[in-house]
């Protein structure tokens, strides 16, 4: 599983991103994070605001520090 | 109810308490003799840097409160819906309770264009955004007063409508970048779903992010604040950017640009020209050059358009901002 961290770097994208690593370990499946922070790069996923949850590169949310149990959520759907 | 609203202005606005209150500690516990330069300079410092970050927070908080009701996928379905020149005073009305940063511009930028906006409402709300905010307009009636900050939305949005409306009648939209139209646009603000208690919790990361993003600008704003109101000669000033000399409005815009600076730096550097009576309109624009045009942004900004719409772009707000300069230098004696 993929998951990418959409966002230039802020206080807001690292919480994410360790959000994002604790609820994939929860799950026990194999998973890589790699972090997007140049901004065409981000808009070029269609958000507007960061930090951005890009899962298997369909982009799962935006502006939002998800919990680790709504990113668990959106990890078992995916 | 005068008399209440005058108490309420002076004591929670421009915090007469805290001055005092500062006073006191400077010239009765530390012995300080309040003529002196030293603790003019420190006055202002303690004084301005206190009231200043009380503000902030809970201007920010507030804001951020209402801005979490217009996240930017839904600004831009509201703007999409509507055509001609209402939708650049909205666009430039909504571009009052958005992001400070200039950092947000790029992703607004495509994701206003990739959706089809036209490039009039795009910059319409580009140029209103950093400018005016509910923050700044407070902040400007506490330092200055309230028919000044007024004055200052409402040129501010003139500025931001008319600029748009100019760069839409050039018909540029081959000077933007042609990614920029094939980006993809998603809606992914999760639109009525947010809790009140999410919004608290997205206001206060907004007070934290904010704070610690531009502490350093105001610390250092209201240091230069603080060295100008004490130690530059009045005659220095004045000489180069007094009241008497055409050349000022158009000194401080041009020195403004590449500054990079949030508004709340920016302010009691313009409090302290003012003070040292250089005109307002002088120091609003240096103000409005700053946050409206820095180098960063710019920097951002020609990897999405082409050289000529940015140059188009600087020159429109530049010259909307040196008019508004002397526009409020003659119609100072009026509001003040």
């Amino acid at each position: 599983m993929n998951i990418k961290i959409l966002g230039s770097g802020c206080k807001k994208c690292i919480a994410l991103g360790d959000n994002a690593q604790v609820a994939a370990q929860e799950i026990g499946v194999e998973f890589d994070i790699e972090k997007v922070t140049d901004v065409v790069a981000i808009a070029g996923y269609g958000i507007m605001s960061t930090p951005g949850l890009v899962v298997n590169d369909k982009v799962v949310s935006s502006g939002r520090v998800l919990t680790p149990a709504q990113i668990k959520e959106i990890l078992l759907a995916a | 109810m005068g008399d209440l609203l005058v108490w309420l202005n002076d004591q929670l606005l421009r915090m007469q308490w805290l001055s005092d209150l500062v006073t006191w500690a400077l010239q009765d516990v530390l012995g300080f003799d309040m003529s002196d330069r030293l603790a003019g300079a420190l006055h202002f410092f303690i004084y301005d840097i206190i009231k200043i970050f009380i503000l902030l927070s809970v201007l920010i908080f507030s804001i951020s409160y209402v801005q979490s009701y217009f996240p930017p996928e839904r600004t831009r379905r509201i703007l999409g819906r509507r055509q001609g020149w209402a939708t650049n005073i909205l666009a430039a009305l909504l571009g009052t309770i958005t992001p400070f940063c200039s950092c947000s511009s790029i992703p607004l930028f495509i994701g206003f264009t990739s959706a089809g906006l036209p490039l009039a409402v795009t910059f319409s709300f580009l140029i209103s955004s950093p400018l005016v905010d509910l923050a700044s307009v407070i902040l400007l009636a506490s330092i200055f007063n309230w028919s000044i900050a007024l004055t200052y939305v409402l040129v501010g949005l003139v500025l931001a409508v008319l600029g748009g409306t100019l760069i839409g009648r050039l018909k540029l939209e081959s000077q933007v970048e042609s990614f920029v139209f094939q980006s993809p646009v998603g809606d992914h603000d999760n639109n009525g779903q947010t809790s009140r208690r999410e919004r608290c919790a997205y206001a206060r990361a907004q007070v934290s992010e904010i704070v610690h993003r531009v502490w350093l600008y105001v610390v250092l704003g209201v240091g230069i604040g603080a060295a100008i109101h004490n130690w530059i000669p009045q005659a220095f000033i004045s000489a180069a950017l007094g009241q008497d000399r055409w050349w000022s409005v158009f000194v401080a815009t041009v020195s403004g640009i590449p500054m990079y600076a949030d508004i709340f730096g920016t302010l009691p550097i313009a409090e302290a020209l003012v003070l040292k009576d250089v005109g307002v309109g002088t120091a609003l624009a240096f103000m409005m050059s700053v946050t409206a045009l820095s180098l960063p942004s710019m920097i951002m900004l020609k990897r999405v358009v082409k050289l000529p719409l940015l140059c188009v772009f600087i020159g429109i707000v530049a010259s909307g901002i040196v008019a508004i300069g002397y526009l409020f230098n003659y119609a100072a004696p009026l509001l003040i």
